[in-house]
């Protein structure tokens, strides 16, 4: 799984029926110092998390099954809000 | 996933069979500010897309979990038409406008 800074919504009506009442969001890949990584994507949230929160995602075939009972065409799920992250001042976790 | 610009179709006689009846689509890659990038890719349509719409992609294969597209050779499908943008706090894309 990897950070991501959440910096936007997506509103979309049209859309696959399996992706209904899931939240899109704009999302920022980033690294342990909140330091852009790449380019932005989209995101299907599972967890509640609104805009500014640091979130962990997963990415490719495992982002199509954050639920028990379906799989979503999703390829970047957000799975879980960070509340803290610890780091050692040598830089070890 | 990734947000895109439809930009045309593909039209294409040869293909593979499974890919037969299907729509592709020519999709150029933005970013939140929806303005075109140098990035194209060709997508199986699954949500009814036309050109201009703005509209979210799905790849790999997550591309292959829209319900009809199960069997389909695709990497690349689209999933949604966006009708709006929230960046930053502000609206900076709505459909139409």
């Amino acid at each position: 799984m990897k950070l991501g800074r959440v910096t936007g919504k997506v509103w979309a009506t049209a859309k696959d029926p399996k992706l209904n009442s899931l939240t899109l969001f704009v999302m920022q890949p980033v690294d342990e110092h909140d330091t852009p990584l790449g380019t932005e994507l989209i995101v299907v949230d599972t967890v509640g998390s609104r805009e500014g929160d640091l979130v962990y995602w997963v990415g490719g075939a495992e982002a199509t099954f954050p639920f028990n009972d379906r799989q979503i065409p999703s390829d970047a799920t957000i799975v879980g809000l960070v509340d803290r992250v610890d780091i050692q001042p040598d830089g070890n976790a | 996933m990734e947000l895109g610009r439809v930009e045309g179709n593909v039209v294409s006689t040869a293909k593979a069979g499974r890919l037969k009846g299907r729509k592709l689509l020519l999709v150029n890659l933005v970013g939140p500010d929806t303005k075109p990038s140098a990035n194209h890719v060709v997508a199986v349509d699954a949500v009814g897309a036309g050109e201009g719409e703005v509209v979210i992609v799905v790849r790999g294969s997550s591309a292959r979990q829209v319900d009809d597209l199960a069997n389909v050779p695709t990497d690349t499908s689209i999933v949604a038409i966006v009708d709006s943008i929230e960046y930053g706090g502000k609206t900076v894309f709505r459909k139409g406008a």
